[in-house]
């Protein structure tokens, strides 16, 4: 009864399913970019410079004769798989910290919140940057960089959510009824405040795309996955001359980041029904 | 003032509907409705949560949350006017002006960057062609009116600065800045304390019977009814049940839930006998002392409030001990500190014997299942994510009892509270306030305590509600031989539970006795200021709506 009360929730709000459409598109294009694809998009597949909709190339392609379209599917694949592992990371140590140092209060709170603060104050890009660049550039190095740029709002998030939580009277009857800490923290406050974090979670998959993109743009991506903000990157000098190297996988950020921020804003207003009345 | 006319009623309310959006629990909140009222006539428009008495204020006031809500049918009559087909800038000059409202909760309904005498110079400035100077002064006046000290001085000040009863004090005075021929107040004295409600109620009396005002005064409380109304209107599901002058309501009620309602005012039974105590006492809590330190940081030291200082209190097997005070008198910071949310800092809490102060996490585990608690809001002490056999079955499993004998069990319990076989298996959110609670006494009980602290279990229930779950703690307590600790800001409701009864004031307990003793013959003057802000003592509830008393079982 719930999970149909989330659907009709999540369906009237129509910007959410046009998001959620663009975005089981793009999970299918990266699923299949080999069977659409066949190859290697490294290889040069065409003649360099070859404009949009010419015979071998939908999309044209790029100054080495590589088929833009074949790279931006299989351009996603790495975005996809980026965005969701390092959110995924990210939640782990965000969710975790925040939940102890909610939960605890006190010194433990004070030691993780200013632990969380430390990284706050250090610019986001810049910290992956140079996590990236110490590291040398990899499909996992870049993951951990963005996670660990990441995390701290998810962090406080989750804080706020236990702090407020732990004093409601089910948590109090939780623990009068002699239940361990460690339950009550999975069982009663963590199922209690998943909506928000879910929520931010689904915003922040499109920010990693985003992070992920700058890096490669500047160069600092796994040399060896194609990637979106390679293309960019790559296509900037020949931006007058080619526009299309560089627009078409630019909209393919667009399209993938619009499209969760869509699903996310959906979300939010079916796990939030008092904020989604309000909106009326 | 306009002269009343004798033969236009001053508000004259004709089959009013008011309709709610699909989905909603019924059709119409308020269902062809039909009273009147008189200038200098305080109308009391009595009922239950949900019974549509707040939306036909709101209606009057344009506070209808529109689109959602709307009057579908009937007219709304202001000296033979219908204030519903007025245009708007008409309807806006009426409302505050003519027609004015005092809201329940006063620590919301004042805006908290704005000082006192600005909100309440706003609707003079709205309404009136007076200076500001001239503003200013009326401010003054009225707030002295209103019965503030240093009206001057608090018009500067800003809202929380002020207690609730001040606050509610001051929306009064902005309600009749304009000199309204209306007064509505929807539940203005709900969040208050007893003895600042009685304050309030008198205010509102005597500035009624000055200015010959209509009033129209919404609350759930009988007891409030009995001290200020003329007449009575009783509405249940959106429609009138009944209605007439107060002395006939009130003596000689005609329909089954006026009857049920005013059977449900708890009152104290004269014939309950005093309790036996028998044996060693089962707790004995002795000079507690409770400090919070509120506010502070790194830098900054933090305030010391006291909420407990010198608590001793013994409750005996069997013995259903009533702790009573006002807001913030350190009631629930005893039971809670019995029942472990709170540690202490110093005195002793001896549980048959043991200290359980000196008890570490470990060695305080086995008395956690003997002292259970049942908390006040039945909305925030469940789970909302947890069926409701989980969430009665979670203690025991916690114990190390069997899963699915825990849940058996369960099931036993939600049936001996009342509630049917196939409540385990929903949500909580598919029951109502009072079968919530039933579920919390239920987990309570699967830990098999020998006593139970209660902290406030009624207070956010509907009447006719509290009274259900006051008999169904008391039968249980008798049952299973259980002793209780009642924690209540409600005298009424300690009288008709309570044995022994405790009263706090500002952390301390100023007088404990036979709930007979206390309330016959009350030693502390604080109790006795208690005892005369009871709403409707002088009423004398009809003989045959009397409860039976508990004793005569």
């Amino acid at each position: 009864m719930m999970k149909s009360d989330f659907w009709r929730a999540f369906v009237r709000n129509k910007g959410a399913v046009l998001g959620l459409v663009i975005l089981i598109a793009i999970v299918v294009l990266a699923a299949f970019a080999s069977v659409f694809f066949p190859g290697d998009p490294w290889e040069m597949a065409t003649a360099p410079f070859q404009p949009p909709l010419s015979e071998d190339a939908l999309l044209g392609s790029d100054m080495l004769g590589r088929d833009i379209a074949s790279g931006i599917a299989h351009g996603a694949r790495v975005s996809l798989l980026i965005g969701l592992t390092s959110t995924a990371a990210a939640l782990a140590i965000g969710v975790t910290l925040g939940a102890l140092a909610g939960f605890h209060g006190g010194k433990v709170d004070d030691a993780i919140m200013r632990f969380t603060e430390l990284f706050q104050t250090i610019p986001n890009f810049v910290l992956a940057v140079v996590l990236v660049a110490i590291f040398t550039p990899s499909l996992t190095t870049i993951v951990l960089a963005i996670a660990i740029v990441s995390w701290p709002p998810l962090a406080r998030l989750a804080r706020a959510e236990f702090l407020s939580l732990r004093t409601r009277e089910f948590v109090q009857a939780a623990i009068t009824t002699g239940q361990s800490s460690t339950s009550i923290i999975l069982r009663q406050i963590l199922p209690n405040s998943l909506s928000p974090i879910i929520v931010s979670a689904s915003l922040m998959v499109a920010t990693a795309i985003l992070l992920e993109s700058s890096l490669s743009f500047l160069g600092l991506g796994d040399p060896n996955a194609m990637s979106w903000g390679y293309m960019i990157g790559a296509a900037r000098t020949v931006i007058r001359q080619a526009w299309w190297m560089s627009v078409f996988p630019g909209l393919a950020i667009v399209l993938t980041v619009l499209a969760l921020n869509l699903v996310g804003e959906g979300l939010n207003d079916a796990l939030n029904p008092k904020l989604a009345r309000s909106r009326g | 003032m306009t002269t009343p006319l004798l033969d236009v009623p001053l508000l004259d309310v004709r089959g009013l509907s008011i309709a709610l959006p699909p989905g909603a629990d019924r059709p119409l909140a308020v269902d062809n409705l039909t009273f009147t009222l008189n200038p200098n006539e305080i109308l009391c428009v009595v009922g239950e949560s949900g019974s549509g008495k707040s939306m036909t204020a709101h209606a009057m006031m344009g506070l209808l949350p529109a689109p959602h809500v709307r009057v579908a049918g009937g007219s709304l009559l202001f000296k033979g006017r219908d204030v519903l087909t007025m245009p708007e800038t008409e309807q806006r000059s009426l409302r505050g002006g003519r027609i004015a409202m005092v809201f329940q909760e006063p620590m919301t309904a004042l805006n908290p960057l704005m000082r006192v005498g600005r909100q309440i110079g706003e609707s003079l400035r709205e309404h009136t062609d007076l200076t500001a100077p001239a503003r200013r002064a009326r401010v003054v006046e009225l707030l002295a009116q209103v019965g503030l000290p240093n009206p001057a001085e608090l018009a500067e000040a800003y809202p929380f600065r002020l207690s609730g009863g001040q606050r509610q004090r001051v929306m009064i005075a902005m309600a009749l800045a304009c000199q309204p021929d209306i007064l509505i107040a929807d539940e203005p004295t709900t969040a208050l304390d007893v003895t600042t409600q009685k304050q309030i109620l008198d205010l509102i009396r005597s500035i009624q019977a000055e200015r010959h005002m209509g009033m129209m005064f919404i609350t759930h409380d009988f007891g409030v009814v009995a001290e200020i109304a003329h007449r009575v209107a009783v509405m249940r599901h959106g429609k009138l049940v009944e209605y007439g002058p107060a002395s006939d309501v009130l003596n000689r009620p005609q329909h089954p839930y006026t009857r049920q309602l005013i059977a449900s005012v708890p009152h104290y039974i004269e014939h309950r006998d005093d309790h036996a105590k028998a044996g060693a006492p089962l707790l004995v809590a002795d000079k507690v002392r409770k400090v919070f330190n509120v506010g502070g940081g790194l830098f900054k030291k933090s305030k010391e409030v006291v909420a407990g200082d010198d608590l001793s209190l013994t409750i005996h097997p069997g013995e259903t001990v009533g702790l009573v005070g006002e807001s913030g008198s350190g009631k629930s910071t005893l039971g809670r500190s019995i029942v472990g949310l709170i540690k202490p800092d110093s005195g002793r809490i001896l549980f048959e014997g043991t200290d359980l102060l000196s008890l570490d996490r470990k060695g305080f585990r086995p008395y956690r299942r003997a002292v259970q608690m049942v908390f006040q809001d039945p909305y925030a002490s469940l789970n909302p994510r947890h069926r409701v056999g989980d969430i009665v079955a979670q203690g025991p499993v916690a114990f190390g009892e069997d899963r699915s004998k825990a849940l058996a069990r369960a099931r036993d319990l939600l049936a001996m509270v009342g509630l049917d076989g196939s409540a385990a298996d929903r949500f909580p959110h598919e029951f109502s306030g009072g079968q919530r609670q039933r579920i919390g006494i239920a987990r309570a009980l699967a830990m098999e305590p020998k006593l139970l602290v209660a902290d406030e279990p009624v207070s956010a229930l509907d009447v006719s509600v509290q009274g259900q779950v006051l008999e169904l703690l008391d039968d249980i307590r008798r049952r299973l031989n259980l002793a209780m600790l009642f924690i209540t800001h409600d005298l009424r409701v300690a009288a008709q539970v309570c044995d022994t009864i405790a009263v706090m004031r500002r952390g301390r307990i100023v007088e404990m006795g036979t709930a007979r003793e206390v309330f016959t013959h009350p030693r502390d003057a604080y109790t006795r200021s208690l005892l005369d802000a009871i709403p409707g003592k002088s009423w004398h509830i009809p003989d045959d709506l009397q409860k039976v008393p508990a004793g005569a079982h």
